[in-house]
């Protein structure tokens, strides 16, 4: 047995190490931590609590915008305000625009580099990917920076800017839409429409959100030549390399649910364990029994949860806390929130494989062909004019809970207000979840299994199997280590 | 001027105690492609942790390289706080993979450089991670809040001579990285070109008040009341736009935003100490009915005569649309030209 420690990590979001038992080639146990602290659940105590919708999307520059959310909604349910449809829609948006940039941002320039390296040179799609997808000389930045930067022109409208933006307020929107402004919107959309359809994908939008299973899948990549789409190169090397036999975690998935719709969400609450079960939101824990923290030793509701760090403890290995739902680990992301809601080709591959590198991947690559068409829906919705935001005082006393979804998966804010103040501000990012350290029963956190039989070639120092299923996360330390 | 091919520049970006979004925002720069951009203005990157190909000890090796010489460091870009804590050890970050302290690995790295660059008011100054009881002891590269020093403190110099250069701004405008990036590669900058803050002048010398579309309810101190409102936000919402330096609302955010024009206040984001305001950030502290925090240069007696004047004078069309989410008047048509 050998013990390999990898990091930094790049193209995650943040400082990542991983801490690995090697033995004939495998994986055999895996620690993953979070080396940074920041300390925000410290900065909030004591802040006016309208402030949270400064800070909270500091956080983290990649999920700014979910940050946003997650606290605005916790203030929301603090002081019982509805936003109007407007500010239901422009905030729909706003936190759409971000997730699908980020989808598009972790495929094109985090996750797909690392099979233009070396080790892959003998692959018989060695060439096209390494032409197209080498880190920062590969021709799909040229391609993905200013689609990118073209979609979230629409954060510059609604937004004033991304990251960082103050506009999602509790009661909706500070920003209204006028009314020119809409075909702006929708034009922005269209464009990006186009640049997914024409290179992501080589198909129309609703082509592959209709696809319905694995056979389905299957006869569309028969149909197309491997270099036809982006997409469908990445296909064939999950194909060749059988990214669907890697990275398997937990199988238990959990989605909070996201883009309302008034009375429930375009994507649904709840958890899939070979079945759909509701959320039982007070079954959520927090374990610190592995995490350079101070406090109960039980594990604690976030709602009545503390962070206190404390560098030198004998066990801990990470600044991470250990999220359980019901004392069980869970698995947060695009694949989860698309088995939660029961889209059949997803459905059909996590019943094959399970979840892994290739089933989170493609999940990911659905939800933009998933969004985009809801989007163009929600701008021809909006109606300028009519109002964008309600208004309420904060009260002088109270809790709420604000839950949402980022790209990476299932965000919660428990915010607790006295005498006027935050008096605590707990958060359980999607990260925490899925890269979660042991708890006190011992059981690793999602990614932690997931790495267990990942191979490691012969030399490997950094090996690439490792690399491939840390990425597939698409993980947010920043977040994490909040 | 300009030459016609610049010497070219090696960059080294670490990330530290920030949140990775000046690095977002440098993504979202108004350009055909980015890298290709710096590169053909001869900016390399030796490694950047969003972009680069290498992971783990391959990343090492290269900062390694960087410290003995091997490879020119020309650019070290920082970008999140520096964070000392606990008890001064550097602990609550260790550079992955390394065990030691990002703060040690930034302090060589930094005597090495030709130039040191914060990206980001964390970096520069310690900013939002230094907030409230800041937990983890974070500081900027060469200032604490408003107080040189800092990480590197106050003689230091990169091997060009210049104090660390303060791209301050949460996040950073991503041209402003890349302007500040394409004039160290063509030579082209110097400490005349950074502000009393070490900001780079060719942003820092605006105010954020400078192309606001909301000026005419300035003028006529016609005031937002609540969030969405049209009305100037510098009375009640706490808006510091004719404080802070920046030249958000001439140089806009993605294509066509600013804090602003998306509904809510400047908290000057660009400004040290920006995270402590000492008073809710959506809210404009007054002493008697009179903002504390007045328009750069202004003086009191005049900001009072000139407010209560043309608050007298403000049209119902200004002062009804102020404290509405549309225009509910729209303006009258004149004729313009000479009878």
């Amino acid at each position: 047995m050998s013990r390999l420690v990898v990091g930094p990590f790049n193209r995650v979001e943040g400082d990542l190490e991983v801490t690995l038992e090697v033995a004939a080639g495998r994986v055999r146990s895996a620690r993953v931590n979070s080396p940074l602290y920041r300390g925000f659940e410290q900065i909030l105590r004591g802040k006016d609590p309208m402030d949270a919708l400064v800070f909270a999307p500091r956080i983290c520059g990649i999920c700014s915008v979910s940050q946003s959310v997650a606290a605005a909604s916790a203030l929301a349910n603090l002081m019982k305000l509805e936003p109007p449809e407007n500010g239901r829609l422009a905030t729909n948006l706003i936190l759409a625009a971000e997730n699908l940039a980020d989808h598009f941002t972790h495929f094109y320039l985090f996750f797909m580099p690392d099979f233009a390296r070396d080790v892959y040179r003998h692959r018989p799609w060695f060439t096209a990917v390494q032409a197209r997808f080498k880190a920062i000389e590969g021709s799909a930045a040229g391609d993905a920076l200013p689609a990118r930067a073209k979609l979230l022109s629409l954060m510059g409208s609604m937004a004033g800017k991304w990251p960082h933006t103050l506009s999602i307020q509790p009661g909706g929107s500070a920003r209204p839409v006028e009314g020119g402004e809409k075909i702006r919107l929708y034009s922005i959309l269209r464009e990006f429409r186009r640049s997914l359809e024409k290179t992501l994908f080589g198909d129309a939008l609703e082509a592959v959100a209709g696809l319905e299973s694995a056979r389905d899948l299957e006869g569309w990549m028969a149909a197309r030549a491997p270099d036809a789409s982006d997409f469908r190169l990445f296909l064939e090397i999950a194909q060749d390399l059988a990214l669907e036999k890697l990275g398997r975690a937990t199988d238990r998935f959990l989605s909070y649910g996201t883009y309302s719709q008034g009375d429930g969400f375009m994507f649904r609450r709840g958890v899939w364990d070979g079945e759909f079960k509701p959320l039982d939101v007070d079954a959520i824990t927090e374990d610190i029994s592995h995490s350079w923290m101070a406090g109960p030793a039980k594990p604690q509701p976030p709602a009545h949860g503390v962070t206190q760090p404390l560098a030198e403890k004998p066990q801990a290995y990470s600044w991470c806390k250990a999220p359980r739902l019901n004392g069980d680990v869970a698995e947060t992301g695009a694949l989860a929130r698309q088995v939660v809601n029961g889209h059949p080709l997803i459905r059909d591959l996590v019943a094959q494989s399970g979840g892994n590198v290739r089933n989170r991947v493609i999940a990911r690559l659905l939800e933009l062909a998933l969004v985009v068409p809801a989007m163009e829906s929600w701008v021809r919705a909006l109606e300028p004019g009519a109002p964008f935001c309600h208004h309420a005082p904060v009260p002088e006393e109270g809790c709420g809970v604000g839950l949402t979804e980022s790209a990476r998966g299932s965000l919660g804010h428990w915010l607790e207000v006295r005498r006027g103040r935050i008096h605590n501000y707990q958060i359980i990012s999607p990260t925490t979840w899925n890269f979660s350290p042991r708890d006190a029963q011992g059981v690793p956190g999602p990614l932690e299994q997931a790495l267990v039989g990942a191979p490691v070639q012969e030399g490997e120092t950094v090996p690439v199997a490792v690399q491939h299923v840390v990425r597939s996360f698409d993980p947010c330390m920043v977040c994490t280590v909040h | 001027m300009i030459g016609p091919k610049p010497e070219g520049i090696n960059v080294l970006w670490l990330q530290s105690g920030g949140c990775g979004g000046c690095t977002m925002s440098l993504l979202c720069a108004d350009s055909c492609n980015l890298f290709e951009m710096l590169s053909s203005a001869g900016v390399r990157f030796l490694w950047h942790p969003s972009l680069s190909e290498e992971t783990g000890v391959e990343v090492t090796r290269v900062m390694e390289r960087c410290l003995s010489g091997q490879v020119t460091l020309d650019a070290l870009c920082v970008e999140g706080s520096l964070l000392r804590g606990p008890n001064g050890t550097g602990r609550f970050h260790l550079l992955a993979g390394t065990g030691r302290p990002m703060i040690h690995w930034v302090r060589e790295l930094a005597s090495v450089a030709r130039y040191t660059v914060a990206v980001g008011t964390c970096a520069a100054y310690g900013g939002v991670t230094a907030a409230g009881g800041n937990p983890t002891d974070a500081c900027g590269l060469q200032y604490e809040g408003d107080e040189p020093g800092g990480l590197l403190g106050v003689e230091y110099r990169s091997r060009s001579g210049l104090p660390v250069i303060n791209v301050a701004g949460c996040p950073t405008h991503p041209n402003w990285v890349v302007e500040t990036l394409m004039c160290l590669a063509f030579g082209l900058f110097s400490e005349r070109d950074m502000d009393a803050l070490g900001r780079p002048r060719f942003y820092a010398d605006h105010l954020v008040h400078h192309g606001c579309t909301r000026n005419e309810y300035y003028e006529f101190k016609a005031s937002a009341e609540k969030p969405s409102d049209l009305g100037c936000m510098m009375e009640n919402m706490g808006c510091k736009g004719t404080q802070a330096h920046a030249d958000c609302n001439i140089r806009l955010w993605n294509s066509e935003g600013s804090c602003t024009r998306g509904g809510y206040a400047c908290i000057s984001c660009t400004e040290p100490g920006f995270e402590e305001p000492g008073h809710p950030f959506a809210q404009t502290p007054k002493i008697a009915g009179i903002p504390v925090g007045l328009p750069t240069d202004m003086p009191k007696a005049w900001f009072v005569a000139l407010a209560s004047l043309s608050k007298s004078a403000t049209p119902r069309r200004v002062r009804e649309n102020a404290v509405s989410d549309h225009q509910v008047i729209t303006p009258a048509i004149r004729k313009t030209r000479l009878r």
